[in-house]
C-alpha cells in the first residue's frame, strides 16, 4: 500500500499534472512507538498543495496536523516510523540523508512555527539570524547579508529596520519575534511555506499585522502556504483549500467555501456549531461535540469519530470511511453518511446541551432543557 | 433531594442582570494596583512603578455577567484577582455584598470568601495532581468546615451538577479529558454556594469543540443557581456570547463599557472598534468582504504608560483623522470613562459609534 521511506521510488518521472503541484503527500503514516504500545500519530494523509495556493489544515490538539509538517521538513525524532511519500517538484524528500534534506529546508521549504521564542536563538541577534539563514544556502559577502536581513525586516513591517537589526529576541514583543520568524521563512524565496499555528499566541490585534505579513512574505516570493491553525476564523480568511483532520486522518478536504457552507462530515459541522461566532444572534446557543478525541493508541476499528458522532450507526464502528467525493471532485469527505448530509446545518445534528459526555450517568436528563424543578440541576 | 436544593434558594426563573434586582453583588470603585519595580542590588530601591490597574469601576449585579476583556498585560487578570482580596490593591474600594473587603478582618473576609469563588485558566496547573477529584471538590468543604454529615453525597451530587460521571470520584485530574478538568474546577468553585465566579479565562486551554460544552454549563449554572460572573477572557467572540455587559480594558484602564449588545453593535472607542474588526469570522465570504480597522505596533509597557490618553501610540484615529490641535488634547488630558452621547461610557475626547461586524 504505501511505499516504505527507505524504498522510495525516485518520483522525478512523475506524470505531468503533477508539475502544477509543487508539494504532493500521499498516504503519509507516522507512528511512535511507546512503552505502551505504538502511537499513530498521523494514518495516512495525501494532499497536493499547488503552485502558490494557500492549504489549510484545521483540527483539533492531537489531530496529527503539526506531525505532518514535521514530518515534511524532516523534524522528527529517529524512533518515528514514517511511510508514505512527500514529493517536492517531484522529488521524494522522505529517506533523504540529512545533509540532502539541508538543500530542501530553508532554502525550497521554510517553516514557520507556534512560539517565536524557541525558534529564534536567544544569543545572536535577529540581524544575524536573519543573515546565517541567506548565507546557509547562497555565498554572500556578510555584509550583503546584512544588508538583505535589513530589506527583509523591513518587508515584513518591522519598525526602524536598520536599529531593530541589532536587538535579541528577548528586546523584542512577541508579534515583532514573529514577524523575524517570517523574515527568515522569506530569506531565500521558498516555494512552501509552512506555518504551524503561527498566530496562536499572539493577541487579536497581533494577529492581524502577522497574518498581514504572512500575506507580504507570500507575495515576495510567491510561495505555496500550509497553514496550520484550530482557528476556524484565520482559515476562512486566508485559505484556498481546507484538510480537516481528525485522528490522524483527513476527514474532509475542499476548496475553502465547500468547507464552510456545504461541509459534508459530521465532525466539520460539528466544528462550526460549535464556534462562538461574532456575526451569529448571542441567544444562539453552542454546540459542543460530546466526548472527546480517541487515543491515538490502539485505536478501534472503524471510524474514529463514531463516538462523539449524532448520526453514527452499527456500521461505523466496524468499517472506517475512505475520503470519496462529495459534491465536486475537488471535495471528499470520510463519511458513509456523507450524501445524507446535504443541506444539514450544524443544528440540525447536534443538541445545545451542556454535559460532557453521550452517556451521562443520568440519562433521562434530557439536553439543554429548561428547569423543571427546584435543585434539578443540569 | 440534594443538599444544593435547600442551601440554594433559587426560584426557577433566575434574576437576571436585565432585570434583576438593584443591589449589586459586587461593586468596584477607583481600583488602582501598582507593583513596584525593584533595581538590582541588595537594598533593591524601587526602580519604577507598573501601572497594572488605573482607576478601574464597574458593578456586578446578581445573576449577571460581566465581561472583561482587553489583551495580554492590560490588567483585566490583576483586577481580577484584587477583587477576590487575593492580591492587595493599592487604592480603591471593593464592596461585596454591601461590605467593603478591606475594612474586614481575617476571619470575616474567609466567610466571605465562601461567596467569591474562582475558576483559573489551566485546569491542569489549578488541580493537585496527587489528590482524587473527590478530595478536590472536598477540599473548601473542609477547610471551611462543611457537609460534615453528607460530604460523599454532595460531591457527587456537585460532579452531576457539571456534568460528570459522579462514579469517577476516586479517580486523578490526569485520567480526565481537559473539558473534564474544567468541569471539575468549576465544582470546586460551587462547593461553598458561592454567589459570584470569578471565571479567569475559564475555556481557552480547551478545544472548540469541548469548549461549548464548558460555556454551556457556565450558562446553565447561572440561570439555575443565580450566580454573578466576572468573565476575564480575550476572546471578544466567547464574551459576546456570554456576557450581558461587557468592559474593555486598556493598559489598566477600562476605555469602552455598556451593554454587550451595544458595544459590540455599535463600539465607540477606537481600539474597541479595532479589536472588534480584528476577530476573524468563520465564514470565508463574510470574513473577506470585511473591513479591518487596523492598529500599529503593541501595548506599549505599563512602566511607563503614555501621557493623556493611554491609547494614542496606537490610535488609528490619532494618527490619520485628527489635526494638530485635537492630538495635543490626547497628549495632555487623560480623557474620562463618561458618557459622550454614544449610549455607553466611553473614555475618548473623539469617540464616534461606527458599527465594525
Amino acid at each position: 500500500m504505501s511505499t516504505e521511506a527507505t524504498a522510495a521510488t525516485p518520483a522525478a518521472d512523475e506524470t505531468a499534472d503533477e508539475t502544477a503541484d509543487v508539494l504532493v503527500v500521499e498516504d503519509l503514516t507516522v507512528s511512535f512507538p511507546t512503552d505502551d504500545g505504538l502511537v499513530q500519530a498521523v494514518r495516512g494523509v495525501s494532499y497536493r498543495l499547488r503552485e502558490r495556493e494557500i492549504l489549510g489544515i484545521v483540527g483539533e490538539s492531537g489531530s496529527g496536523k503539526s506531525v505532518t509538517s514535521m514530518a515534511i521538513m524532516g523534524l522528527l525524532p529517529r524512533s518515528a516510523r514514517i511511510t508514505g511519500s512527500i514529493r517536492f517538484r517531484g522529488q521524494e524528500l522522505l529517506g533523504l540523508r540529512e545533509k540532502e534534506l539541508n538543500r530542501f529546508r530553508g532554502s525550497k521549504i521554510a517553516m514557520i512555527f507556534q512560539d517565536p521564542m524557541t525558534s529564534l536563538n536567544p544569543v545572536h541577534t535577529i540581524g544575524y539570524q536573519v543573515a546565517e539563514a541567506i548565507r546557509a544556502h547562497n555565498d554572500v559577502p556578510k555584509a550583503q547579508a546584512r544588508r538583505r536581513a535589513v530589506e527583509l525586516l523591513d518587508a515584513v513591517g518591522i519598525p526602524n529596520p536598520g536599529q531593530r537589526v541589532d536587538s535579541y529576541p528577548h528586546e523584542l514583543s512577541g508579534g515583532v519575534r514573529q514577524r523575524v520568524v517570517i523574515a527568515i521563512a522569506m530569506a531565500n524565496r521558498p516555494d512552501v511555506i509552512i506555518a504551524d499555528e503561527p498566530t496562536t499566541a499572539l493577541d487579536v490585534t497581533v494577529q492581524s499585522q502577522v497574518l498581514d505579513a504572512l500575506r507580504t512574505a507570500r507575495q515576495e516570493t510567491g510561495a505555496a502556504m500550509v497553514l496550520i491553525t484550530h482557528d476556524l476564523g484565520v482559515v476562512a480568511g486566508q485559505a484556498d483549500r481546507v484538510l480537516v483532520m481528525y485522528a490522524g486522518k483527513p476527514v474532509e478536504i475542499g476548496d475553502v467555501e465547500d468547507i464552510y457552507y456545504r461541509p459534508r462530515m459530521p465532525y466539520t459541522l460539528g466544528l462550526l456549531g460549535s464556534v462562538p461566532r461574532l456575526d451569529a444572534s448571542r441567544s444562539q446557543r453552542l454546540l459542543p461535540i460530546l466526548g472527546s478525541p480517541p487515543s491515538l493508541l490502539n485505536l478501534p476499528a472503524g471510524c474514529p469519530f463514531t463516538p462523539r458522532c449524532p448520526i453514527a450507526q452499527d456500521w461505523c464502528e466496524t468499517e472506517e470511511p475512505v475520503l470519496m467525493d462529495a459534491t465536486s471532485p475537488r471535495h471528499s469527505a470520510a463519511c458513509h453518511f456523507s450524501e445524507n448530509l446535504a443541506g444539514v446545518r450544524p443544528h440540525d445534528l447536534y443538541a445545545p446541551t451542556s454535559a460532557d459526555a453521550r452517556t451521562p450517568d443520568r440519562p433521562d436528563r434530557p439536553p439543554a432543557e429548561a428547569p423543571t424543578g427546584k435543585g434539578n440541576l443540569p | 433531594m440534594t443538599s444544593l436544593d435547600h442551601d440554594v434558594t433559587v426560584p426557577d426563573a433566575a434574576p437576571s442582570g436585565r432585570s434583576g434586582p438593584s443591589q449589586p453583588i459586587l461593586s468596584v470603585r477607583d481600583l488602582v494596583v501598582h507593583f513596584p519595580v525593584r533595581g538590582r542590588g541588595l537594598l533593591g530601591r524601587t526602580t519604577g512603578t507598573v501601572h497594572a490597574v488605573c482607576d478601574v469601576s464597574f458593578e456586578i449585579y446578581p445573576g449577571e455577567t460581566l465581561g472583561l476583556v482587553g489583551e495580554s498585560g492590560c490588567g483585566k487578570s490583576t483586577a481580577s484577582r484584587a477583587v477576590l482580596g487575593l492580591r492587595g490593591a493599592t487604592s480603591g474600594q471593593v464592596v461585596f455584598d454591601g461590605q467593603d473587603i478591606a475594612d474586614l478582618s481575617t476571619y470575616r473576609m474567609r466567610r466571605l470568601r465562601r461567596q467569591m469563588q474562582i475558576v483559573f485558566q489551566d485546569p491542569m496547573a489549578s488541580l493537585d495532581p496527587r489528590l482524587t477529584v473527590h478530595e478536590i471538590i472536598s477540599e473548601p468543604l473542609r477547610i471551611h468546615g462543611l457537609h460534615t454529615a453528607d460530604r460523599a453525597r454532595y460531591v457527587a451530587e456537585l460532579m452531576r451538577t457539571v456534568g460528570l460521571n459522579s462514579e469517577h470520584g476516586n479517580r486523578y485530574p490526569h485520567e480526565f479529558s481537559g473539558g473534564q478538568r474544567q468541569r471539575i474546577g468549576i465544582a470546586r468553585a460551587l462547593a461553598l454556594e458561592p454567589k459570584l465566579l470569578v471565571l479567569d479565562e475559564p475555556v481557552s486551554a480547551l478545544d472548540v469543540s469541548i469548549q461549548a460544552g464548558v460555556v454551556n454549563l457556565l450558562e446553565d449554572l447561572q440561570h439555575r443557581l443565580g450566580l454573578a460572573y466576572l468573565f476575564v477572557a480575550h476572546d471578544l467572540s466567547v464574551v459576546r456570547h456570554v456576557a450581558d455587559r461587557v468592559a474593555v480594558m486598556y493598559l489598566g484602564r477600562i476605555v469602552e463599557t455598556g451593554a454587550c449588545q451595544e458595544v459590540f453593535a455599535n463600539p465607540a472607542h477606537p481600539y474597541t472598534q479595532a479589536l472588534i474588526s480584528a476577530i476573524p469570522i468563520p465564514d470565508p465570504r463574510k470574513e473577506r468582504a470585511r473591513r479591518r480597522i487596523v492598529v500599529s505596533g503593541e501595548m506599549p509597557s505599563p512602566t511607563d504608560p503614555p501621557s493623556g490618553c493611554r491609547f494614542r501610540t496606537r490610535c488609528p484615529l490619532f494618527a490619520n483623522r485628527l489635526d494638530e490641535t485635537e492630538r495635543t488634547r490626547c497628549q495632555r488630558e487623560m480623557p474620562e470613562l463618561a458618557e459622550r452621547g454614544q449610549g455607553h461610557p466611553v473614555a475618548c475626547h473623539f469617540a464616534e459609534a461606527v458599527p465594525v461586524l
